[in-house]
C-alpha cells in the first residue's frame, strides 16, 4: 500500500501551528516513513501534485485568496483538518469581526497607523494582484466542510503526533488531558 | 392620569434622584422601583445617577449598572420627549405592525432604535406587551395606543410635533369594563368572549375571608390540596403542595407573590383579569396569606402593566377599608395582611418564579440555582409562595365552593378552567375561559377560525401542533399551556413570520447566564436563516434536531424551551423545512464570496474579481 499523502497551508495564521507540527522533534523521522508530504510549506512544494489524503489547515480566512486555497485543498485533499484556534473559530485576527469595518482596517493600517510615515498620497494599496479583503475572519468550516478539529494555541506537538497516528493507522486516538489544551 | 406617567419629562437634576432615592429609605432591595421612578422622571438613567444611587445605597456602581442594563426599559441614554415602544411581536406583524413602523419612521424622520436629532422622538421595538387581542400596539410614555394604522402612525407623531401630551392625543374612546374607569382611562379593550364557572363566574367580594377565619390555617390548605389545583402558569405544580411546603418551612417571615410578569408572547389574560377582577387576586393572595402564615404580599405586575398602577393602588385602599386588607382582617386577631406592588421593567425570564424574586430584590432577573426552592428560601431568602394570578383567582373559589365543586370541571389530572388568552387569525380573538379538556378543534370552531395551517398551544416557548394533532386535549398531561393561543392561518409562512420572530424573541429575552441558552439560541437562527436563504441541506436540519437536548442543561424553562419553536416546527411541519433546502447537496456552509469582498471593493475602490 503507498503512504499517505499530507498538504498543509497557512491562512490566516501565525505559522505557530506549523512550528507545532516541528515541535514533534525527532519523530518527524517517523512521520516521514509514515506519510508522504505534497503541498506544503514544509518541503515548499506550492501547488497540488497529486491528490491527497490529509489536508491540514492552520488558520481561519481573512481575504479572497485564503478561501481560494481552502477550496483547492477541499477538493485536493480527502480528509481536511482545522488545526488550531485560528482554523476552528477565526482565532486573534476575528477580533476584527463585527467591531470594525473593513474600510477603518485599511485605513489604520495604511493612513492613520503610528508607524505609517510615507503615505504622502494617502494610497490604499488597490492593484489588482492583491487579495480581497473580506468583511470579516471566518473560521474554515464556515466556508468548506472540514473533517475534524485540533483544539490549542497552537495545539500541542503530542495532540497533532497521536492525532495523525491514529488517522493513519486507524487506531482510537489517544487523548489524555495534559495534551488537550485550548489556550 | 397617574403621575407615573411622564406627559412632559423633566430635565435631569441631581435633587430629583435623590428625593427618589429617600423615598424608598436608601433600600437596597428597593433598587428597580428607585430605577423605575426615575426613567419615568427624567427619560433615562445617566452615569452620575447611577453613581448617586451606589453611594446613597451603599453597594457598588457594578451592582446599580447590572440591574440597570439588565431590563429593557431602562436607559442610559435620553429616549426622547416621547418615547414609543412598538410591539414586534408574531402577531404584532400579522396585523400589519411593519407598516405602522415604516409610518413611524417615516413621520419622524428618525429609524427604530434611535432618537430624533431634536431629542423629541425615539423609536424602540419591544417585545409582546400583552395586547395580542388589539394589534397593532404600542406604549408611549406609559399610555397604550392599541390597533394601530398607518395613517393613525402618522396622526400621533404629527401631534408629538406639535407637543401635544400622550393622553390628549385624539383617543376616540376609552375601552370596555373598567378600562373606562376613572382610575385606568386607557382604549385597551377586554375583548371577554366567554365567561367559565370559576374566575368570571358570580363573586361575592370577602366571602372566602369570612369562610378561613373561622378555618385553621391547615384546614384552608387541606381544600386547594383536596381540590387539585395546579398553577396556572404552565409549570402545572400542585398549588396546595406549595403552600404546605412554604408554611413548613423554618422562617420568621414568609411571602406571598402573585406572578402577573405574564410575557409569553400571546398571553394577555392577566391583564383583563387585573382590569376586571383585581379584588379577586388580592383575597386569593390574603386567602393564601392566612394559610401558609405569611403578613406580606407582593404583586409582581410587568412593566407594560403599568396603566393600571393607579387603579390597582386605588382597589388595595378600598380593601384596607373594607378591613379585607391591613391589621385584624375580618375581624380576626392577629390576622394581618399587606399587599404591595412590584413593578417589573420589561425582561420575560422575571415570569421565572426564581427570577421575579431576584428582580422584586433590586437586582438581574436572573434565575437561582434550586434547590433550595423558593418555597424554602425564596425572596430575602424568605419562605415564599409564588403563585400565577389565575391560580390565586382560583383559590377564592375553592374555598367559597368547596373543592369537590372546583373538582366537578375539567377532567381527571386537570381539575377546574383554564382561561385562555386567544389570537392571530381568528374571528374572535379574545379571552376564553373553558374546563380543561378542550381539544384544538373545538377551540378553532369556538373562536371562528377557517383555514387553520397551525396553533401555537403556549406561547413560543409551547409547541406548533399541525391540523393531524387538531384533536389533543388541552389539559396538563397533553397540551399543558399557560394560555396563550395564537393561531395561523394558510396565508402565513410559518418558518419567516413566526419561528423566525419567536428565535428573535428568546435571544432578545436569554437572561445570558447558561451558555447554551445564549449561544445555541443565536446557532439555530443562523441555521434557519440559511434555510431560509436557499443555502440548508439535510444535515442542517439534523444539526438542530441533535442541538435540542443540550438545551435541558440550562438553568431555567426559558432556556429548557428557548429551541422550542424550531424543534416543534420541524417535529410537525417537516415538509417546510425540507422544501425549502437543496436536496442535491450534502454540504453547502452559505458562504458567499461576492457579498465577503463587496465591503474591500468599496473601501479601495476596486472591481471585483471572482
Amino acid at each position: 500500500m503507498s503512504k499517505p499523502i499530507i498538504a498543509t497551508t497557512s491562512l490566516a495564521g501565525c505559522f505557530g501551528c506549523h512550528m507545532s507540527i516541528l515541535d514533534i522533534d525527532e519523530r518527524i523521522l517517523d512521520l516521514i516513513e509514515l506519510v508522504e508530504f505534497n503541498k506544503s510549506p514544509i518541503d515548499d512544494i506550492k501547488t497540488f501534485t497529486k491528490k491527497c489524503d490529509i489536508g491540514i489547515i492552520e488558520g481561519g480566512c481573512c481575504n479572497s485568496e485564503n478561501i481560494h486555497v481552502l477550496k483547492t485543498f477541499r477538493e485536493n485533499c480527502k480528509i481536511l483538518i482545522s488545526l488550531g484556534e485560528c482554523a476552528r473559530t477565526g482565532g486573534l485576527p476575528a477580533m476584527r469581526n463585527n467591531k470594525v469595518t473593513v474600510k477603518e482596517c485599511l485605513e489604520e493600517a495604511y493612513l492613520n497607523c503610528v508607524t505609517v510615515d510615507d503615505n504622502p498620497d494617502n494610497i490604499i494599496p488597490n492593484d489588482e494582484e492583491l487579495p480581497f479583503i473580506l468583511d470579516k475572519v471566518y473560521p474554515c468550516h464556515e466556508i468548506v466542510k472540514i473533517d475534524y478539529f485540533l483544539p490549542g494555541c497552537a495545539p500541542r506537538a503530542d495532540l497533532i503526533w497521536n492525532a495523525l497516528v491514529a488517522l493513519i493507522t486507524g487506531k482510537p486516538m489517544d487523548l489524555p488531558y495534559e495534551v488537550v489544551k485550548y489556550d | 392620569m397617574s403621575p407615573l406617567i411622564n406627559i412632559f419629562k423633566k430635565k435631569s437634576s441631581t435633587s430629583n434622584v435623590q428625593s427618589i432615592i429617600d423615598k424608598y429609605n436608601k433600600d437596597q432591595t428597593r433598587l428597580m422601583d428607585i430605577l423605575i421612578d426615575i426613567q419615568a422622571e427624567i427619560g433615562y438613567i445617566s452615569n452620575e445617577s447611577a453613581s448617586l444611587i451606589a453611594n446613597q445605597l451603599k453597594i457598588s456602581k457594578v451592582d446599580v449598572e447590572q440591574t440597570l442594563s439588565f431590563y429593557h426599559f431602562f436607559s442610559q441614554k435620553e429616549t426622547g420627549k416621547y418615547t414609543i415602544y412598538l410591539n414586534d411581536s408574531a402577531v404584532a406583524e400579522m396585523m400589519g405592525r411593519n407598516e405602522v413602523a415604516k409610518a413611524f419612521e417615516e413621520a419622524a424622520g428618525s429609524k427604530f432604535g434611535e432618537v430624533t436629532k431634536d431629542g423629541k422622538i425615539g423609536l424602540f421595538n419591544t417585545s409582546c406587551i400583552g395586547m395580542n387581542d388589539q394589534e397593532p400596539a404600542a406604549i408611549i410614555n406609559g399610555v397604550i395606543f392599541t390597533r394601530i394604522t398607518p395613517y393613525r402612525a402618522k396622526e400621533i407623531i404629527q401631534d408629538m410635533k406639535n407637543g401635544k401630551a400622550v393622553n390628549e392625543m385624539g383617543l376616540q374612546s376609552f375601552g370596555d369594563g373598567n378600562n373606562s374607569s376613572n382610575y385606568i382611562q386607557s382604549m385597551v379593550s377586554n375583548n371577554i368572549r366567554r365567561k367559565g364557572p370559576v374566575i368570571f363566574s358570580d363573586y361575592n367580594l370577602g366571602k372566602s375571608i369570612k369562610k378561613i377565619v373561622n378555618m385553621k390555617p391547615t384546614d384552608v390548605i387541606r381544600d386547594v390540596k383536596a381540590s387539585n389545583v395546579r398553577g396556572r402558569g404552565g409549570a402545572g405544580f400542585p398549588t396546595g403542595m406549595k403552600w404546605e411546603f412554604c408554611r413548613n418551612a423554618a422562617g420568621d417571615q414568609r411571602y406571598i407573590f402573585c406572578n402577573a410578569d405574564e410575557g409569553e408572547p400571546g398571553t394577555f389574560k392577566d391583564r383583563v383579569i387585573l382590569t376586571e377582577l383585581p379584588k379577586l387576586i388580592f383575597e386569593g393572595m390574603t386567602v393564601a396569606g392566612y394559610a401558609v402564615g405569611a403578613t406580606e404580599g407582593i404583586l409582581y405586575l410587568r412593566y407594560e402593566y403599568k396603566y393600571l398602577q393607579k387603579y390597582l393602588e386605588q382597589v388595595l385602599e378600598e380593601l384596607k377599608t373594607a378591613n379585607l386588607l391591613g391589621t385584624n382582617i375580618g375581624g380576626k386577631n392577629g390576622f394581618n395582611f399587606n399587599i404591595r406592588i412590584q413593578f417589573g421593567a420589561g425582561a420575560y425570564v422575571c415570569g421565572e418564579e426564581s427570577a421575579l424574586i431576584e428582580s422584586a430584590e433590586g437586582k438581574r432577573g436572573e434565575p437561582r440555582d434550586r434547590p433550595p426552592f423558593p418555597v424554602e428560601q425564596g425572596y430575602l431568602n424568605k419562605p415564599t409562595v409564588v403563585n400565577n394570578v389565575e391560580t390565586l383567582c382560583s383559590v377564592v373559589k375553592i374555598i367559597t365552593e368547596g373543592p369537590n365543586w372546583y373538582k366537578s370541571f375539567g377532567t381527571k389530572d386537570s381539575a377546574g378552567t383554564k382561561v385562555l388568552s386567544i389570537s392571530g387569525d381568528c374571528m374572535n380573538p379574545g379571552i376564553y375561559e373553558i374546563e380543561w379538556g378542550f381539544n384544538i378543534n373545538d377551540i378553532l370552531k369556538m373562536v371562528g377560525a377557517n383555514d387553520v395551517q397551525a396553533v401555537q398551544v403556549g406561547g413560543p416557548s409551547g409547541a406548533l401542533i399541525a391540523p393531524t394533532e387538531f384533536d389533543r386535549i388541552l389539559c396538563y398531561s397533553d397540551l399543558s399551556t399557560g394560555g396563550s393561543i395564537i393561531i395561523f392561518n394558510s396565508k402565513r409562512d410559518l418558518l419567516k413570520n413566526v419561528v423566525l420572530n419567536f428565535m428573535d424573541f428568546f435571544i432578545e429575552e436569554s437572561c445570558g447566564s447558561c451558555v447554551p441558552c445564549r449561544c445555541l439560541t443565536v446557532l439555530f437562527r443562523e441555521k434557519l436563516l440559511k434555510i431560509l436563504k436557499g443555502n440548508g441541506v439535510m444535515q442542517d436540519i439534523d444539526d438542530m434536531i441533535s442541538w435540542g437536548p443540550t438545551m435541558l442543561s440550562n438553568r431555567c424553562g426559558l432556556g429548557h424551551t428557548a429551541a422550542n419553536p424550531i424543534l416543534t416546527s420541524i417535529k410537525n411541519f417537516r415538509p417546510l423545512y425540507e422544501s425549502k433546502i437543496q436536496q442535491n447537496k450534502l454540504f453547502d456552509s452559505g458562504f458567499n464570496l461576492q457579498e465577503a469582498i463587496a465591503e474591500c471593493c468599496e473601501a479601495t475602490g476596486r472591481q471585483p474579481i471572482l
